[in-house]
């Protein structure tokens, strides 16, 4: 197991360094220059090369590279604004601000929304898949498959202003959906990120419903569950001991998946709610081609995906032993 | 050791009926083509400690037959007719939890594939283990004691390390005495084995068969045998019944059916099979035609469309009127001379 | 199947010579790398699949082999097709060497040896029709029959006894029996030499087995095309083969002519599996009892098979030089000409009951024990 995890995780670095490289390569590929936007109105050759320099855009691009590689191991303490620590991103060419310093910032909020909902969508997703899968093909099950396969069809910009106008600015019930530090205030937390929770977790359910609902009919139907049957075991005991251990497989591996792009960064969540969370900070990277930044985003949310990706498989062999021990 | 105490080959106590019994049976399915006939008018009985075979292809109904008896069959679309009297006691109209009751317990089932008929996720002894925590009561580590001793005796050396061992760690030899093992752990009168050994190597084979007669000499019980091979029927069983497009075609002991055969398909299997000892020059005579969609049987006898004698019954017969089974005897309209004389001038010869 | 169907007259090959050898196999090895190791993965051992075999097939003949699973016949018979790279050993094929030839080399030979397999459902391409099924090798060999190819497809159904104007329908629409007669006349289209039929009959129902062995038989005498039938059922193995060749963990152990590996085995292992064959006895009383021989577990892992003689583990007449020594395959006296056995201490040629059962389960020994004592 220890092996596997260090294999694992050698390779997932060797992937962030490919990745890195390949988001360098692109940035310059598009004929777009960050100086330009900080030039401001007084703008002729001369600032623009000034401003080059500053960013270091002068030097070539495997030297640009490098120097970045260097600053994310060991940190670097040339650059104008301040020292920066490694991990050292750089320093945004828009606010200013340590790159590393805005990703923890942000952090809090995608990790709240990311969990908050993970926690709504698991329970209500598969709790209604088994109940489907249990009731197969009782009115039961037929409500729940219709339901689920009505609500995978919405999206978030549609569920989600429907959600404000309705329960915000008609109705009153609810507060704007904003973010408000766990430890000062957990009850404010809560409240503040309920609507968002409900209506992201709303759509992921949906799918987990189905998946839930499906791999659990196809485990029902395995030999091994019919043999449990056979020597008198409950079909309760068979349902949750037998075929829901097989069905966790699936599950766990989408559920990775969603995991660790949702803490890269629910985009359109945070856009719509208004959530300044790692997925807005992703965006605006792009909209002011905010190299460091765009790189210190995209390698975040990368390693999460690679992270959970790690966990996911390292899963797998305590579900099943035939991983385990082979 | 508690439950072993039963003397070898002697009857269990309780009522004087055959152990199974089963009459006019009918299983059919809803599926999206229509209702497929699995199990179309089937009476049989087991007495206790004999083995009954139950010989025919794929379709022919044998393994729904059996899995009816331990009420495995899904409920929402089967529909069933006709009784089914384990030990005197009803099993069409027994409640749930009175199934649970006897599966694994007084009935239990052998499966063929044993890689997937054990769960990956539980160890072996686990998976022995729990059928006899349930229907003994047993504390769990009474009940892996237990298990340690029934992997000993089907033959897994060193049973209190392989135990704790998953089925993916067995052989595929292994793997089926372990199934023996959990099918045996609470001494069932009765113990289905549904192709149990088409998986496994003819030397593996030839073990597991000897193992399961020499237990059954111990534990007593009376065996249900479905195979599609005639040999390992004629080598396991005391009876065998044929089955064809869900009804039995014929029925009697292993020597009459197998030497003195009276149904065309019977003969049909025989003439089809090269045996070690047959004449290679001899060229297998095969049944004409594929077995009949069960969605939609032919009428009268369900095997006169592929039978070669069809013509030497008088009339229309064959096409209208269904054969009955009578006991020892075979369902065909052909009178007992015709079939006498057919099997040993045309049948037997082909032989070798 | 019952009335005389066209069929081209056998060609002078298989008319004329007897025993003119088609295929030669020698030495011939497949290992496949076992993975593994830390921190980088690499090749730490091999499935000894097949370990150094000898065969030859005669113009015309019925080859057989036999073996359980995991002993190499699957393997064997992929290595000849070339459907697989051997790694050591040679194929000739009419004298040609063809276990290294290029796909261009091997162009024109791959037309005269064709494969069956085994699963009728997984082997034709369910999108399509019979008629382009069969007629697809005959495209990428760029063969035009004389009338055209779908005449010739026409007549290949015919003689695989499947109705001629069901040329546009799909697999799907036929039965397993049937279906395998499409591989049948897909594998004939060529006017091949050599079949490899590669369990051609175990996925079938009985009573479509003998229909399809039926057919093979016709087509192996008629159209005098040369066998080499892999199964594990050896009655049908008996039945269709002349010669047979008894394989495990990847070595041949006894090879012969049919009655003298049948009726004379000298091998321990061929003796334990004619005597594990659970048999029909029509002759009831008056046959000779056969011996009763039952081993121990199964078959060892051919990744790290036992040392001298392959199975010595699992044999009663095991002594320290089959440990030591691998055993040759050569003819023991007393042995037909062409029945070699590659045993230390073989057994007597007979397959009669012994006084004493060989019975080395540990379990049946000691169950057997208990019930003789009662």
């Amino acid at each position: 197991m220890l092996r596997f995890l260090v294999r694992r995780t050698l390779g997932a670095v060797v992937i962030l360094f490919l990745l890195s490289m390949v988001t360098f390569v692109l940035f310059f590929g598009v004929p777009r220059d960050p100086a330009l936007l900080m030039c401001g109105k007084t703008c002729n050759a001369d600032a623009i090369a000034n401003i080059h320099h500053v960013l270091g855009l002068d030097k070539s691009i495997p030297e640009q590279y490098l120097i970045f590689l260097h600053n994310l191991v060991m940190g670097s303490d040339s650059f104008a604004q301040g020292p920066c620590p490694a991990p050292c991103f750089g320093y945004s060419y828009h606010s200013n601000e340590p790159v590393w310093d805005t990703l923890i910032d942000r952090l809090p909020t995608t990790v709240s929304l990311t969990i908050g909902s993970a926690v709504f969508f698991l329970v209500i997703g598969i709790g209604a898949g088994l109940v489907a899968a249990w009731r197969r093909g009782t009115v039961v099950d037929k409500v729940a498959t219709a339901g689920a396969m009505v609500i995978s069809g919405m999206q978030i910009y549609f569920l989600g202003p429907l959600a404000l106008a309705l329960l915000v600015y008609q109705t009153h019930w609810f507060d704007k959906p904003a973010y408000n530090d766990f430890t000062a205030n957990p009850l404010t937390w809560f409240s503040g990120l309920l609507i968002p929770w409900v209506i992201l977790s709303t759509i992921f359910a949906a799918q987990y419903t189905r998946m839930a609902r499906s791999s659990m009919i196809e485990q029902l139907q395995e030999d091994h569950v019919r043999t449990a049957r056979a020597k008198g075991m409950s079909r309760r005991y068979v349902f949750f001991r037998y075929a829901w251990r097989g069905s966790l497989i699936p599950i766990v591996t989408i559920f990775g998946i969603d995991l660790g792009s949702l803490l890269g960064g629910a985009i359109i969540t945070e856009w719509t709610f208004g959530l300044p969370g790692l997925g807005q900070l992703s965006v605006q990277s792009v909209f002011f081609s905010d190299l460091p930044l765009l790189l210190g985003v995209m390698l975040f949310a990368a390693a999460m995906i690679l992270l959970f990706n790690i966990i996911v498989d390292a899963a797998y062999a305590f579900i099943d032993p035939r991983v385990r021990l082979s | 050791m508690t439950t072993l105490t039963k003397e070898a080959g002697v009857p269990a106590p309780a009522g004087d009926g055959p152990l199974l019994s089963v009459r006019d049976l009918h299983v059919s399915f809803k599926t999206e083509d229509g209702v497929v006939r699995a199990v179309d008018g089937l009476s049989f009985d087991l007495e206790r400690g004999r083995t009954l075979g139950i010989v025919g292809e794929s379709g022919s109904g044998k393994s729904v037959t059996n899995l009816t008896v331990l009420g495995l069959h899904n409920p929402m679309f089967t529909t069933i007719e006709g009784e089914i009297l384990l030990d005197g006691q009803e099993l069409t109209t027994a409640r749930e939890s009175e199934m649970e009751k006897l599966r694994g317990n007084k009935v239990a089932m052998i499966f063929q594939d044993p890689l997937t008929a054990l769960s990956p996720y539980y160890t072996v002894g686990r998976q022995i283990a729990e059928p006899y925590m349930k229907h003994t009561g047993a504390s769990k580590k009474e009940a892996w004691n237990r298990a340690v001793e029934m992997l000993g005796k089907v033959g897994i050396p060193n049973p209190k390390a392989r135990a704790g061992e998953y089925p993916h760690q067995f052989s595929g030899g292994m793997r089926q005495r372990a199934m023996i093992a959990m099918a045996l752990v609470c001494d069932p009168d009765l113990l289905i084995a549904d192709e149990p050994t088409t998986a496994l190597d003819v030397t593996v084979q030839a073990q597991i068969l000897d193992l399961l007669k020499d237990l059954q000499q111990e534990f007593g019980s009376g065996i249900i045998f479905i195979t599609h091979d005639l040999g390992v029927i004629a080598d396991m069983a005391d009876d065998i019944m044929v089955m064809y497009a869900g009804s039995a075609v014929e029925r009697g002991s292993v020597d009459s059916v197998l030497h003195a055969p009276e149904h065309p398909y019977t003969w049909g299997l025989l003439n089809s099979m090269p045996r070690l000892d047959s004449d290679p020059s001899i060229a297998l005579t095969p049944i004409p035609g594929s077995p009949p969609s069960l969605l939609n049987p032919p009428s009268g006898c369900r095997f006169h469309p592929r039978c070669p004698f069809q013509d030497r019954v008088e009339g229309n017969r064959c096409v209208t009127e269904r054969p009955l089974l009578g006991a020892g005897e075979s369902a065909c309209h052909l009178t007992p001379a015709q079939k006498r004389d057919i099997f040993v001038d045309e049948i037997k010869p082909r032989l070798g | 199947m019952t009335k005389d169907l066209l069929l081209p007259a056998p060609r002078d090959e298989g008319a004329d010579a007897g025993g003119e050898p088609l295929l030669e196999v020698s030495g011939l090895t497949k290992h496949f790398p076992v993975k593994g190791g830390f921190p980088i993965r690499r090749t730490i051992g091999a499935v000894q699949a097949v370990d150094g075999i000898d065969l030859s097939v005669r113009v015309g003949e019925s080859f057989g082999l036999v073996g359980e699973s995991g002993c190499g016949k699957s393997t064997t018979g992929r290595l000849i097709t070339r459907l697989m790279e051997p790694t050591a050993g040679t194929i000739s094929y009419r004298g040609k060497d063809i276990s290294r030839a290029s796909r261009r080399e091997l162009a024109p030979i791959r037309s005269e040896i064709q494969m069956i397999f085994q699963d009728p459902y997984s082997s034709l391409n369910p999108r399509q029709t019979v008629g382009k099924i069969i007629s697809g090798p005959m495209e990428i060999n760029g063969i035009e029959p004389p009338g055209g190819r779908e005449k010739r497809v026409r007549e290949l159904l015919e003689i695989v006894g499947l109705n001629p104007e069901h040329f546009n329908r799909f697999p799907h629409e036929f039965s397993g029996g049937q279906r395998q007669r499409i591989g049948v006349a897909r594998a004939l289209a060529l006017e091949p030499k050599l079949i490899v039929a590669d369990e051609p009959v175990s996925a079938l129902d009985v009573s479509i087995q003998a229909q399809v062995v039926n057919l093979l038989q016709k087509v192996q005498r008629e159209l005098g095309i040369a066998f080499l039938f892999i199964a594990h059922d050896l009655a049908i193995v008996r039945h269709f083969s002349q010669r047979v060749a008894v394989m495990y963990l990847g070595k041949i152990i006894e090879v012969g002519d049919r009655d003298s590996i049948y009726t004379r085995p000298r091998h321990p292992y061929t003796h334990a599996l004619l005597s594990a064959v659970p048999e029909v006895s029509v002759a009831g009383e008056q046959a000779p009892a056969r011996e009763r021989i039952r081993l121990a577990g199964d078959v060892p892992s051919p990744i790290d098979p036992p040392s001298g003689c392959r199975f010595r583990t699992r044999c009663w007449k095991a002594q320290d030089k089959c440990a030591t020594e691998e055993p040759p395959l050569v003819q023991l006296s007393g042995n037909r000409a062409g029945h070699l056995t590659a045993c230390h201490f073989p057994e007597e040629p007979t397959t009669e009951a012994r006084e004493e059962d060989i019975i080395l389960d540990p379990a049946l020994a000691a169950l057997e024990e208990d019930t003789s004592k009662d």
